[in-house]
């Protein structure tokens, strides 16, 4: 019996992996392989003859050093886009939000609206945004003086976000469509009853909204954060990527400074998420 | 009774008054839901519906600042050289091979992936699981050139190869959220129907195939849509792979301006692009998807609360 029991279990063991098996030879392959490739193209100089294929000269850390400090624009770019990464996932996690809020009622067009909102994740590659936000998005400079002149009073912590938000309103937008949709979807999974219970007790609308929904959806705000870094430290017009690819093929050192160009973005990345972990991110129940 | 008539008579009178505040500020509250909606939707949509209108535009119209949204003369000119710039037709079949076959195959070696971690109970789930979302996590540019290394070497590269094996092998673009949605969707499904069919002494396979697979309908519709778009707006992978030689819609447009002008060169007034022809290949190119989003609206929308993609 105990004998049979084993079995079992070592059958199902093998059905389950021989499930897993496309993946595992995946990961190997194009995933790991290229993962730890990369690490040695960092830190070797390559050469590529025609008698011996690629080789391989030790050069350490050379490659990160010229790129953090020869390169002369690595560093400014890479600095601007971690700083539109900070400013734009927070304003895109509160829009979704509030949109997801505002579409989370049945209404006349709520499908509509639903419909548009997601619309821009479909047409959204490189060149679409190239050419049509690079120059034909709403220009707020030309806003009615008082409203310029009173942005422009505030005080500089206030100011920087409001005119970079401003400045980038479409793209930003144009980013929301996933996080919209999740946040709408675990909207709807809280209860009708949990908010009537709290009416009965004399909740506003504020208070519902920092007491019941904002803990229900904690979780939600961690994948959503988690998935706008990701796409925004990943679409193709972003700049790092352009200057990565541009290097890739260079004459005197061709692939090496473009892997140690990646790591370090991958690092600050990395970071980032790191901070969004600490912040939102649940004790214990780490399951996935 | 004359007393509690009045009371009672009172007490409809305060209550009509409560309700009709309550309406009033039901009605306030929704016109401020509809107003915030359409500002907002009106900022989403700008650049495309300028893109509808200046695509439209004759030259004369569109250097005249008196006209900016509505055109004297529909110029259907525009549309014609983007579309013979765009090298429309073949562009468009190599869009759809380039992300019908990847979205298909990632599909389903994504649900088989999920399949295995989420109805078998074995060694070493964690440590896979976490290498999935790790993959997730690390840039692709990181292994943008060992991949392309790796393909060169095989005689891969100018093929569609390098968008078909890694998708194959559950290594696709975002292959890690379509198993995620798939080990979501098969950790929930009751048991009891993989059990009875066991018992009636089906395979693992059968199993899978006759009763896992047709069950998933939700995690198909969202994995494919999502797969199928994403593979068609992705550039730098392509460009690099094969981009030289199969040209997608979007690696077209990134080029439009150059082949605009190797295409009219001898015509001296073409020989600049205008704003108008390159709008118009702008729309021409997303001009696919947003058919297939037109139709698919519904499942787009719907698929992501359905398919339990947000767990519990």
């Amino acid at each position: 019996m105990k004998k049979n029991k084993l079995s079992m279990r070592g059958k199902e063991i093998a059905a389950g992996y021989m499930f897993l098996l496309p993946w595992l030879i995946g990961f190997f392959v194009f995933s790991l392989y290229p993962i730890i490739y990369s690490v040695m193209l960092s830190l070797n100089e390559v050469h590529i003859t025609s008698t011996e294929g690629v080789t391989f000269t030790w050069k350490g850390v050379q490659y990160y050093y010229e790129a953090l400090r020869v390169d002369t624009s690595f560093l400014t770019i890479l600095g601007e886009s971690v700083t539109f990464i900070c400013f734009a996932t927070p304003i895109i996690l509160v829009f979704s939000l509030v949109i997801a809020i505002l579409l989370n009622h049945e209404f006349l067009g709520r499908t509509f609206f639903r419909v548009l909102f997601f619309f821009p994740v479909i047409i959204m590659s490189g060149s679409v945004i190239s050419e049509l936000l690079g120059s034909y998005t709403l220009d707020f400079s030309q806003m009615s003086g008082v409203v310029y002149n009173f942005l422009n009073s505030l005080p500089g912590i206030l100011q920087k976000p409001i005119f970079f938000a401003l400045n980038n309103l479409v793209l930003i937008l144009w980013f929301c469509g996933v996080q919209i949709l999740l946040f709408l979807a675990a909207l709807q999974k809280v209860g009708r009853e949990v908010y009537e219970a709290a009416e009965v007790d004399g909740a506003g609308s504020w208070e519902k909204f920092w007491k019941i929904t904002l803990p229900h959806i904690k979780s939600m705000i961690l994948v959503n954060a988690v998935y706008t870094v990701m796409e925004i430290a990943n679409y193709s017009n972003n700049e790092v990527l352009e200057k990565i690819s541009s290097h890739m093929f260079e004459v005197t050192r061709p692939y090496s400074f473009s892997a140690a160009m990646s790591w370090i973005y991958f690092l600050v990345i990395a970071m980032i998420l790191l901070v969004i972990f600490l912040l939102f991110g649940r004790k214990g129940k780490n399951d996935v | 009774m004359y007393n509690v008539d009045r009371i009672r008579k009172k007490g409809n009178v305060k209550n009509l008054a409560v309700r009709l505040a309550n309406n009033k500020s039901q009605i306030a509250s929704s016109l401020a839901r509809y107003v915030i909606l359409i500002g907002i939707g009106f900022v989403f949509l700008y650049p495309v519906l300028y893109m509808v209108v200046n695509s439209l535009k004759s030259v004369e119209d569109l250097v005249d600042p008196a006209i900016e949204w509505l055109p004297r003369s529909i110029c259907f000119d525009n549309f014609s050289k983007a579309f013979v710039t765009l090298n429309f037709g073949t562009a468009f079949v190599n869009s759809l091979l380039a992300s019908l076959i990847p979205a298909v195959l990632q599909s389903f070696s994504c649900a088989v992936t999920g399949y295995a971690l989420a109805r078998f109970s074995i060694p070493g789930k964690k440590l896979w699981m976490a290498l999935m979302v790790a993959v997730f996590i690390i840039p692709s540019q990181i292994m943008l050139i060992p991949r392309y290394l790796m393909f060169n070497q095989y005689g891969m590269v100018n093929t569609l190869m390098p968008q078909f094996l890694p998708a194959l092998f559950g290594q696709g673009l975002k292959s890690s959220v379509f198993i995620l949605v798939y080990f979501n969707f098969f950790s929930t499904y009751p048991k009891s129907l993989d059990e009875s069919a066991y018992l009636e002494g089906a395979g693992r396979l059968t199993v899978f195939f006759k009763v896992a697979l047709p069950l998933a309908v939700p995690a198909h519709v969202v994995s494919f849509l999502f797969s199928f778009v994403w593979y068609w707006n992705e550039t730098t992978q392509a460009s690099l792979m094969f981009g030289s030689v199969i040209k997608t819609l979007p690696i077209k447009l990134g080029s439009f301006a150059d082949s605009y002008k190797s295409l009219y060169a001898a015509d001296v007034s073409f020989s600049s692009v205008n704003e108008a022809v390159s709008l118009a290949g702008t729309l021409l190119s997303i001009l696919p998807l947003l058919i297939f989003y037109l139709i698919l609206q519904k499942q787009f929308v719907e698929s992501i609360e359905k398919s339990g993609i947000t767990g519990e």
